[in-house]
């Protein structure tokens, strides 16, 4: 006998990825480190601003990196010369990491160190202005990158990576004198479908921007901790 | 090429769906979706990919119903809800507003499952008692 039945789920489709990733982040909020997901499309200067980045916090603060890179180890071999611990991902085909790929990547960190002692933990995403932005790995922050050289009309074309970030970054202004391009159009586009993020302008190159940057960073993580509750770090 | 990730996430939700119903295979024969215009999700390509992916496995035969959500915008101005697109920069055209307030098109859900039980034989013997 048959009968035809209907189930309402209300499911997210990305269920299992969510899954996942929230539990990264009980993992996080233990550990009581701060989890940034960095995001942009290829060659943006995610790496360029890591190598910065790291060697400027390292003064004070403790970090790793999960670098998610699609066939190689290059870009680990680049910030491991920065003296900070970097566990590569290879994410085979996949355009993006997901929740189990960090997962993953959190098993052989904790195989290096104990992650309790960081204060901050990056994840480099797979170049791509598309899709990872619906896969979430379990950051507390997401950050996007944009390079002047890829013209001010791509926060309008891939929105919703911009729309999600917490704080955009418009990279290689050094390269804006000699591009036909205006820094202000590019920022107008980005607070267009995102107008509560934070923008910063930033060179890898001349190191422009770099200090509001690692302010910006510092003053997420003292957030982050400071909402932690006794039972998140007990977890 | 995402779209083969998310299907995969679609599947692992179906099966925990199956699972509720125990030894009782349910067969499926439509999975209702909603997909939100302002997503990273192509509808042609899921059920390209769905169909692919179902081959050979209890769902075989399970059609893929994807419900377009538009994407709407609510100007924190003056309330009104519009239609942001591109070509405006998502702004209002009541009030030139930047896109705030999103009220649809972040859609990625599984809205229902359509299916029947075949309530005579049991799918799996149940299990044998250890003595
Ligand atoms: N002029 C200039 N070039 C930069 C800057 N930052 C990065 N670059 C260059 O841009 C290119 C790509 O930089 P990466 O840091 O490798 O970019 P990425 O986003 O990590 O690239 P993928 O991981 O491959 O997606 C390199 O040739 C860098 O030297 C900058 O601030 N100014
Ligand atoms: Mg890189
Ligand atoms: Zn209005």
């Amino acid at each position: 006998m048959h009968m035809p039945l209907e189930d309402t789920l209300g499911l997210n489709l990305l269920a299992a990825n969510q899954h996942q990733a929230e539990h990264n982040r009980e993992h996080f909020d233990a550990w009581r480190l701060l989890c940034i997901n960095l995001m942009s499309s290829p060659g943006a200067g995610k790496t360029s601003l890591l190598e910065r980045s790291l060697a400027a916090l390292a003064t004070d603060l403790s970090m790793a990196v999960l670098e998610g890179d699609m066939t190689t180890q290059l870009d680990a071999e680049r910030l491991e010369a920065v003296g900070v611990p970097v566990v590569p991902i290879t994410t085979g085909r996949a355009c993006h990491l997901d929740a189990a790929m960090v997962s993953g990547g959190l098993k052989l960190l904790r195989q290096q160190l104990d992650p309790a002692c960081l204060d901050l933990l990056w994840v480099e995403n797979v170049g791509n202005l598309v899709c990872p932005a619906e896969f979430e790995v379990g950051e507390h922050r997401k950050v996007a990158l944009l390079s002047v050289t890829e013209g001010d009309d791509k926060p309008l074309k891939y929105p919703v990576m911009f729309r999600e970030a917490d704080c955009v970054l418009i990279t290689k202004t050094d390269l804006l004198p000699y591009l036909p391009v205006e820094v202000e159009r590019i920022e107008a586009h980005i607070r267009a479908v995102n107008p509560r993020c934070t923008v910063i302008r930033v060179s890898a190159s001349t190191g422009e921007g770099l200090e509001a940057w690692h302010s910006w960073v510092r003053q997420q993580l003292a957030q982050q901790i400071a909402q932690l509750t006794p039972a998140m770090v007990l977890a | 090429m995402h779209e083969v990730d998310m299907t995969k996430c679609l599947l692992l939700s179906m099966q925990d769906w199956r699972q509720q119903h125990g030894s009782v295979s349910p067969s499926v024969e439509v999975v209702h979706l909603q997909v939100g215009d302002f997503t990273c999700v192509e509808p042609a390509q899921l059920v390209t990919t769905w169909d692919v992916a179902i081959r050979g496995s209890w769902l075989e035969g399970a059609r893929l119903s994807i419900e377009a959500i538009p994407l709407v915008g609510r100007c924190v101005c003056c309330s009104a809800t519009y239609r942001p697109s591109a070509e405006s920069a998502y702004r209002s055209p009541c009030c030139d507003h930047p896109m705030e307030e999103v009220v649809s098109g972040r859609e990625l859900r599984i809205r229902s499952v359509d299916y029947t039980l075949t309530a005579s034989v049991p799918a799996e013997k149940p299990a044998p008692v250890p003595s």
